[in-house]
């Protein structure tokens, strides 16, 4: 294990993440939170989409249950955080297992198009009843994470290392090759014996939970939660981007690629308008030249793990 | 009198969504693409069509053939650049082609959108219309540019079923669409009918585009919705199928101005996306999908 390719580049990132707050600023700090809650909307689309082989275009539909659920509860019942970030995971749970009942049915296009259909169905009740949701504008929350960059550091940087090392264990796990066996064959699959509309179910649910607890978390720093930064379109694609930018199928290489994307978006910030569009033209000379994705050209010479 | 209103702009905007989904099934039918730059290949046409015809004061006619060309040169990009290369290279698992393809074309879509707002920002521009002044069709004030989109968008249309069905071209196209591999076997170029395709959907885009342009007036905001309006019309009326897509979008269109016009245009897109939900569940191959 000490000598696998993944170890060797995983433990010094975590370390140097780790010790970073004792030199870089407020700023830098509060860029990577941002990222960290990406990577793990990312590393769980990695687990649907490079595992379970489900193309899912509605990401921020789970993360956005997950967020405007806990939102509610402590805007009007005055929850406490922790019950709220459960509440609000568990709906996302329920969330992602009716989105599992048409991806065991639909195949390719039409489950990616229910997805979709999804998020926008969700953007649209938000903007209903605005009244009780704040709309465009958000819900302003009475409580936040913590008011020190350092602390919301270690929240999100702690979430994001306990979610990848699980879903990088699930995925090697039997559980993860049952799955990648369903996502790529499921009849072979199914003829080998396997319950794949069960594993699948399975992946959809955990995907939905860290999901939709991260989405909850995110709102919690930010203070407020609104459709611009957990629900709308642009966020899943983001997300999308982020994972397949890193190296699908990699579970790692999704954090990597959030980090990335955060990061490119900052530094591009001086051009302006442009910043979306060189972020974009970067994410696909990579899916054209490096489908593998960084961590996937990283890992691929060293053979099997 | 609020009925006929009704029947009239449904009818004027369900055509104009008919036009721009046909090229998207086309593509689908002949090359199993779904293209999500689409709704920035229109946003693409519509703007440089009201650079050209007003800024650079080149008159409506100018201004629309710009816009369908530079539809067109996108369509070829597209493929060229992006499409044909992901589906030809080694290192991508067959099984993943699609999803490339889908991402791809998705940040394609995204960076013509940017470099559209960039150049001309994200206001809401509206085409010059082709033709000026109003027409009364039984007591209901209509614009003759809201005419003209109609019988436009079904010329073109019915253009496009003539090629499809009466010309040696438009056959190997529908062969395409059937069974590539005997296609092939019988001596066609399949990379030659492929950029045939991509040509006749780059003009009907870009036609959509600008007619869209002059009828309800573009931003480049607006390319992910028409994507996604596309994208739903095709799969309600069934992948690939140009028939289903046409009384798909007539179905989408009215349902829309219905609710515009009787509930509020603030859900306008609402019922739509419900029937989408309940077609998808029942009948997952749409109106008239083949599969």
């Amino acid at each position: 294990m000490l000598r696998s390719r993944t170890f060797q580049i995983v433990v010094p990132g975590i370390i140097i993440l780790g010790l970073l707050p004792l030199g870089a600023g407020g700023y830098i700090l509060g860029l990577l939170t941002l990222a960290y809650y990406y990577a793990v909307f990312a590393m769980s689309w990695d687990l649907l989409f490079g595992f379970a082989g489900e193309v899912n275009f509605g990401p921020s539909f789970l993360i956005g249950v997950g967020a405007y659920t806990a939102a509610l509860l402590n805007h009007y019942a005055a929850w406490p955080i922790a019950p709220c970030l459960a509440a609000g995971a568990c709906a996302a749970v329920i969330a992602g297992a009716i989105l599992a009942v048409p991806a065991l049915r639909l195949r390719g296009p039409y489950f990616g198009l229910v997805t979709l259909v999804a998020v926008l169905l969700l953007q649209n009740m938000i903007t209903l009843f605005a009244g009780i949701t704040g709309g465009e504008i958000g819900l302003d929350l009475p409580d936040v994470l913590s008011i020190d960059d350092r602390t919301n550091y270690y929240y999100a940087f702690a979430f994001m290392v306990i979610t990848g090392g699980l879903l990088f264990g699930l995925s090697r796990s039997p559980v993860g090759l049952i799955l990648q066996a369903s996502g790529q064959d499921a009849v072979e699959a199914a003829a080998l014996g396997f319950n794949v509309a069960k594993h699948k179910l399975a992946a959809f649910c955990i995907s939905a939970f860290f999901s939709g607890l991260a989405g909850a978390m995110l709102i919690f720093y930010m203070g407020t939660a609104s459709v611009g930064t957990v629900v709308d379109i642009a966020v899943g694609v983001n997300v999308i981007i982020a994972a397949v930018l890193g190296g699908r199928r990699t579970i790692i290489g999704a954090a990597v690629g959030s980090i990335f994307l955060i990061g490119a978006g900052e530094v591009l910030r001086p051009l302006g308008q442009l910043a979306t569009f060189v972020v974009s033209a970067i994410a696909l000379v990579v899916i054209l030249f490096f489908p593998e994705g960084f961590m996937g050209r990283i890992l691929q010479p060293g053979g099997r793990e | 009198m609020l009925a006929l209103q009704i029947l009239i702009d449904g009818f004027a905007i369900s055509s104009l969504y008919a036009l721009g989904a046909t090229g998207f099934t086309l593509i689908f039918g002949v090359s199993g693409v779904l293209n999500l730059s689409h709704g920035a290949i229109m946003v693409v046409a519509a703007v440089i069509a009201w650079a050209v015809a007003g800024s650079m004061g080149a008159g409506p006619y100018l201004g629309a053939l710009a816009g369908v060309l530079a539809a067109l040169a996108c369509a070829f990009f597209t493929y060229r650049v992006i499409v044909r290369p992901i589906q030809n290279s080694p290192s991508i698992p067959k099984e993943e082609k699609e999803i490339f393809v889908l991402t791809g074309t998705l940040l394609w879509g995204i960076m013509l959108q940017e470099a559209i707002a960039y150049i001309f920002t994200n206001n809401p521009k509206t085409v010059r219309p082709l033709v000026e002044g109003v027409v009364m069709i039984l007591g209901v004030r209509t614009p003759w540019n809201e005419v003209l989109t109609a019988v436009l968008s079904w010329t073109v249309i019915g253009l496009l079923y003539l090629l499809v069905n009466r010309t040696r071209t438009g056959k190997s196209l529908l062969a395409a669409s059937m069974n590539p591999r005997g296609l092939t076997l019988l001596g066609f170029e399949m990379s030659s009918i492929y950029v045939l395709v991509w040509g006749i959907y780059g003009v009907l885009a870009g036609i959509a585009g600008v007619l869209l342009g002059a009828f309800l007036g573009v931003s480049s905001d607006n390319a992910g919705t028409l994507t996604a309006s596309a994208f739903s019309i095709v799969v309600l009326g069934g992948l690939g199928s140009v028939p289903g897509s046409l009384i798909a979008a007539y179905v989408v269109g009215y349902l829309e101005t219905m609710t515009a016009y009787l509930v509020s245009p603030s859900i306008r897109t609402v019922p739509v996306l419900l029937l989408l939900v309940a077609v998808v569940y029942v009948r997952p191959q749409g109106l008239l999908g083949r599969r």
